[in-house]
């Protein structure tokens, strides 16, 4: 499949910035499941872009700019190439073990009543592929899904106790619930098809399997992602794989506007 | 409890009365000096540190009270034979603790030779992949290293503790030697002290050797979290003394991944930064990012090779208690040699084996929370109550992969003014050694902890604590060596 994205992101802020620092996770890497075609992330002010590749084999562009700044566009265009690989990543750069994604961060802790939820939806499940697949679809079944929106840094336990879920949240449920369960499970920020205008890239999750490898499940759609998704970033929680992580210096508030479209050429 | 039979460094097993042979002088001075005399010594000398405001803040206090260390007026001596031998095992040590940082975030040849459990180092939050894959200019990570010793005989030294990541006191070392000089300026006549007042030059150095690319005039910076830091007075002692800027994050920017101080004059590249942030702050882009105390952009700039951060961000790996066990196979896998000093023995509460065996014998092991510090979360089994037993007995059957258990040594003591006049009192070490890209160097002196309770051994200043001085005596003939300095 040929996917188009076009994605725009833009902040207003109330008085003008003298600085602003971020961190763009917006390159995704090409795998044997993805190529892109072209790719462009591009500024409408005066700033200074670095690339480099981060210890988790991301594509990070450093965006550097000075004010005063009022408002500033990021704009990602692209094509990419994808296939259907039955929701398992091939070809990805690696540079940590699965071990390591069996780490706790401080946005995937359990809480009180996911472990107990996890826990009764996989039983009787044979093997860790089951498991994974059954807990994907108990929190596709639990909660109604809420459109994509800014990051407010709720963490997995309050997603569960809220009832709703984001994509981000329902893919950081989906790995502390794998994590508590001894499988090494990474949050994935990327694009996907669905037809209209979005608000803000989708997220999902990674679960390592034995013999697979890493394989994606959505529990937005309850199922694995196919050649409709394109991934940008993995990371341990929805901080560590963020499209754009900021810093700015200067007073006021911002506003964020995100314009995002995903279509198949 | 374990004053008796201890060894005393300056007494040996012999009491005042008959002291080690070497240290007849020294006994002597500490015999003839009046009591009265050493005391308003020593209160002079506190007078001074308040003034300076050398202080540190109890963590756990609720009245977090801001306090000065007690420092005691008996310094503690090593006879040159005893340091040189100490030398050649930190420097080996250093340079182990050096190669494995290297080694565990780039190639992980020792995962590889299955030396040390995976899951020891990537489950564990000390090991930050955010900086995996990165090599520090030069390929230097712990520049300054903290070896905590403890001893048990004349020639018997143990690891207690490596301290890679920032390790403070080194302000302690060089004002508790000013005050020696002042006040008992006889000593300084009458024995050969290797100065440590070149230690601030010697980091600067060092410093300045791990500058990325040949700038010959590289501008290094001390980045402190701001005067409400406990440590705050040695960030700007230790800048004053190097003659170099203390700055805070926000003195700092990051654009176009170099790293710049805003200065009167305008801003000026920062080549090597003496960072007193701990990782978790440095970088709300990279770490925790509600962070204000921090760079945005620092990582960024360090991955690029643009910046030397010191010590280097992740060094927490090697020296948590959890890896710490390792360490003798660690030392030996890089340096090819068995390690010259020794750790504590220590029982890996994780293994079902040693267990069992802390459960059976909790009332004679120090048993430690792997990630604690600072004396917290530790129980002293010989002087704990029945209640405190049973507490660590729990918590360790709750989680055992969290403790680490350790024999309590007969630490050595060495003589300290007490109410009763002298006593002997138990010690414990901290030299400072020094990694630059032109070597290992360790400094002729260094930081003694002074446990002030009788037969405690807890040395934390924060657990009632003090310091004294620390004297490298240079034999007879032998120029003023500066300090030791060997290649890596």
């Amino acid at each position: 499949m040929r996917i188009a994205i076009d994605h725009r992101t833009r902040y207003r802020f109330t008085e003008p910035q003298a600085r602003i620092v971020q961190m763009l996770r917006l390159t995704p890497c090409d795998t044997r499941d993805q190529t892109a075609v072209s790719w462009m992330i591009s500024v409408d002010c005066d700033a200074r872009m670095r690339d480099a590749v981060d210890g988790f084999g991301n594509a990070v562009t450093m965006l550097y700019a000075e004010g005063p700044i009022a408002a500033i566009d990021i704009s990602v265009t692209g094509e990419v190439l994808t296939v259907d690989s039955g929701g398992v990543v091939h070809g990805s750069s690696e540079p940590l073990p699965p071990m390591l994604y069996l780490r706790t961060t401080p946005r995937t802790t359990l809480g009180d009543g996911l472990p107990a939820f996890a826990a009764e939806s996989i039983a009787g499940a044979r093997d860790s592929l089951e498991r994974l697949h059954r807990l994907n679809a108990a929190l596709h079944a639990r909660f109604p899904c809420l459109p994509d929106a800014p990051d407010t840094g709720l963490t997995a336990a309050e997603a569960f106790e809220s009832g709703r879920a984001t994509s981000r949240d329902a893919a950081q449920m989906f790995i502390a619930a794998a994590r508590g369960l001894e499988m090494p499970a990474r949050y994935v920020s990327g694009y996907r098809i669905d037809g209209g205008a979005q608000s803000a890239p989708h997220a999902w999750a990674e679960a390592y399997v034995e013999g697979l490898g890493w394989v994606g499940f959505d529990p937005v759609t309850g199922l694995s992602p196919d050649q409709g998704y394109v991934r940008v970033a993995v990371g341990l929680d929805a901080h560590g794989a963020a499209s754009i992580a900021g810093t700015r210096i200067g007073a006021g508030d911002e506003k964020l506007d995100v314009a995002l479209r995903v279509s198949e050429e | 409890m374990a004053s008796r039979g201890a060894f005393d460094e300056i007494w040996g097993h012999g009491g005042p009365g008959n002291p080690r042979p070497e240290f007849a002088a020294l006994s002597e001075w500490v015999a003839d000096t009046p009591s009265a005399e050493l005391q308003r010594r020593q209160q002079s000398a506190e007078a001074a540190f308040r003034q300076l405001g050398i202080t540190f803040a109890v963590y756990g206090d609720s009245e977090a009270a801001e306090r000065i260390i007690p420092f005691d007026i008996v310094p503690r001596v090593f006879l040159q034979q005893e340091w040189s031998r100490l030398c050649e095992g930190l420097v080996q040590r250093t340079q182990a603790i050096n190669a494995f940082l290297e080694d565990i975030y780039g190639e992980r040849r020792i995962l590889k030779e299955g030396l040390i459990p995976p899951e020891l180092i990537y489950r564990n939050d000390q090991f930050r992949p955010e900086v995996a894959g990165i090599r520090p200019p030069h390929g230097v990570w712990a520049h300054i290293c903290g070896i905590d010793l403890v001893r048990t005989g004349p020639d018997q030294f143990f690891v207690l503790e490596d301290n890679a990541r920032t390790p403070s006191g080194v302000s302690y070392m060089l004002e508790n030697r000013e005050a020696m000089l002042r006040l008992c300026p006889e000593l300084f006549r009458d024995f050969r002290v290797a100065p440590v007042d070149s230690y601030p030059d010697m980091l600067l150095e060092t410093m300045r050797s791990v500058a990325p690319g040949d700038n010959p005039h590289p501008v290094c910076v001390v980045l402190t979290p701001g005067h409400f830091n406990s440590a705050y007075y040695e960030h700007s002692f230790l800048a004053d003394s190097m003659g170099i800027e203390l700055v805070e994050a926000a003195d700092l920017v990051v654009d176009d991944d170099i790293v710049w101080v805003q200065t009167i004059a305008g801003r000026v590249k920062v080549d090597v930064i003496y960072r007193r942030i701990d990782d978790d702050f440095l970088d709300p882009l990279a770490f925790r990012p509600e962070s204000l105390l921090g760079v945005p952009g620092l990582i960024a700039a360090y991955r690029a090779g643009n910046v030397a951060l010191i010590n280097a961000p992740g060094n927490g790996i090697a020296d948590d208690k959890a890896i710490y066990s390792y360490m003798p196979e660690i030392v030996k896998f890089y340096s090819g040699g068995e390690a010259k000093l020794p750790n504590v023995e220590t029982f890996r509460c994780r293994e079902p084996q040693a267990l069992k065996y802390v459960l059976d014998h909790l009332d004679q092991l120090v048993v430690k929370l792997v990630d604690g510090s600072g004396g917290y979360g530790m129980l002293v089994g010989p002087t704990a109550t029945k209640a405190q037993i049973a507490e660590f007995r729990a918590a360790l059957i709750a989680e055992p992969h969290r403790y680490i258990a350790q024999p309590t040594l007969a630490l050595s003591t060495v003589p300290t003014m007490s109410e009763a006049g002298l006593a002997p009192r138990h010690v414990d070490f901290r030299p400072f050694v020094l990694t630059g890209s032109d070597g290992v160097r360790v400094v002729p002196g260094g930081l003694t902890r002074v446990a002030l309770r009788e037969g405690s051994l807890v040395v934390n200043s924060s657990q009632g604590g003090g310091t004294k001085d620390s004297f490298v005596l240079l034999e007879d003939g032998a120029g003023p060596s500066q300090s030791q300095r060997q290649g890596s």
